[in-house]
């Protein structure tokens, strides 16, 4: 069976038909050619399609697009403004906290929750949140320090 | 993924009349474990009926001596619930100890009891802190809940309202996780409460039990000396790549240990 969907992805009202059984990662990628939520896994482990559902780090491929009704949903492509990368993103390419950058959308949009419920994260804290995203490439470490820089830049550090 | 007509009720009712003239009707509650099944082909149900805006299945609220916790409450939630925090720490550790952050923003209390995986957190709570389980139509004892591997005591439609969790003068649960999932490899949940000391073994058999022998030794004595020598064993416990049966046996005499330590210091 096929359905409208209506949610607002990066701040912009969209819908489009889909299956009852439309991911919602499908949906961002194929109907909105969001391509920057990646599908790592597509087995709810790796969370590179991480992206936020009314202010939720949630896992694309394990959601429903007719489960986001109504919903605000926050992609990767969401986070730059005119043109000017956000901090997190910032410190990402700074701190060299990307190789092959497949799991950066995810990762990214995972700091992002964490930052919002503890702006001042300690590095374990950190690499406790991480438990759902992995990297083939970093070993962890530069990430680990991307989202600590980050984090500071968003309170407002240097 | 087969095909699948998707319904989101508002009411209870609906929800219930809705899974009764389905062919073969699945609920929905946080999707994080039934959207891998049916990816996986492990289920192809005819209908999905999301709870998700069935009013009445939110909310953590203090009811005399009992904290409940509606069926759709998410694991992020429980975790940081002030009240819960307040009357039963084991039970928000518990809730932040489940799977990664992700999981945790979707994954609902309802979802995972009645999924009964036998490496899932929630039953030991539930068993452990002697809760009780409301549904739709009648409320059924924690320790009667689980039934076996994947097997809950509900009958076909039936659904899940809330839990209710009498509050512990102490507690605590410690699991040894699988180092991937997070999902215990065996977790054990020590309570002292108002009808006794409770013990309740997760992940290391097919379903959630209770080690009488270390109940009766810790009702004396609570302290981790007091079951030092009560031996678990491994006869019927899970076998699996992760761990062998004797292993898992000496999981639980280590876990409950720290549990008692935990919950006494
Ligand atoms: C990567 C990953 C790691 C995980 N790690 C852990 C872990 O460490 N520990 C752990 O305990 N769990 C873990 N889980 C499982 C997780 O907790 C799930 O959220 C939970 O088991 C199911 O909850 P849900 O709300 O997502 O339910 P759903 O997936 O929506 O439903 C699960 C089942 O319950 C039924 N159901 C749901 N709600 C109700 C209701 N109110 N009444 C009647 N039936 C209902 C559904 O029909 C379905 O059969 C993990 C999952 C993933 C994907
Ligand atoms: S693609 Fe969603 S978790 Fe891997
Ligand atoms: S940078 Fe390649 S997977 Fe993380």
């Amino acid at each position: 069976m096929s359905v409208n969907v209506s949610m607002n992805v990066n701040g912009r009202a969209v819908c489009g038909e889909v299956e009852d059984r439309t991911l919602l990662v499908e949906f961002l990628r194929e109907n909105l050619r969001l391509t920057g939520t990646h599908v790592g896994c597509d087995t709810s482990q790796c969370g590179a399609c991480v992206v936020h559902v009314d202010g939720r780090s949630v896992k694309a491929c394990t959601m429903l697009a007719v489960q986001a009704e109504g919903a605000e949903v926050t992609t990767i492509e969401g986070l730059a403004q005119d043109g000017k990368l956000h901090p997190m993103q910032e410190a990402f390419r700074e701190n060299h906290g990307l190789q092959c950058g497949f799991c950066t959308p995810g990762m990214v949009m995972s700091a992002l929750d964490l930052v919002e419920r503890n702006p001042d994260p300690s590095s374990a804290e950190v690499r406790e949140w991480l438990e759902g995203n992995l990297c083939r490439c970093t070993g962890y470490h530069n990430i680990v320090k991307s989202i600590l820089a980050g984090a500071s830049a968003m309170r407002g550090g240097s | 993924m087969y095909a699948f007509n998707y319904h989101r009720p508002d009411t209870l009712e609906a929800a219930a009349a809705a899974l009764a003239a389905a062919e073969d009707g699945r609920v929905m509650a946080g999707g994080q474990t039934l959207i891998p099944t049916l990816k996986q082909r492990l289920a192809s149900p005819s209908d999905v009926v999301d709870l998700a805006t069935v009013p009445g299945l939110g909310g953590v609220r203090r009811e005399g001596d009992a904290i409940v916790v509606g069926a759709m409450v998410r694991h992020a939630e429980v975790a940081a619930s002030a009240e819960v925090r307040a009357a039963i720490p084991a039970l928000a550790s518990l809730a932040d100890g489940i799977g990664d952050p992700q999981v945790r923003n979707c994954g609902t209390i309802g979802g995972s009891i009645v999924n009964a995986d036998p490496a899932a957190d929630y039953p030991a709570a539930v068993v452990g802190l002697g809760a009780t389980v409301r549904t739709d139509r009648r409320t059924i004892v924690g320790d009667d809940f689980f039934t076996g591997l994947f097997e809950t005591a509900l009958d076909e439609g039936e659904i899940v309202v809330s839990v209710s969790f009498p509050v512990p003068r102490r507690a605590a649960y410690v699991k040894f996780p699988n180092p991937a999932s997070r999902y215990a490899v065996v977790g054990v949940m020590v309570a002292d409460t108002a009808s006794g000391i409770r013990v309740a073994v997760t992940g290391a058999g097919d379903s959630v039990f209770r080690v009488g022998a270390m109940e009766t030794a810790l009702a004396g004595n609570f302290s981790a000396d007091a079951i030092r020598n009560v031996a678990v064993s491994q006869d019927a416990l899970n076998e699996d790549i992760h761990a062998s049966a004797e292993y898992r046996a000496h999981l639980v005499g280590v876990m409950a240990r720290r549990a008692v330590a935990a919950a006494a210091g």
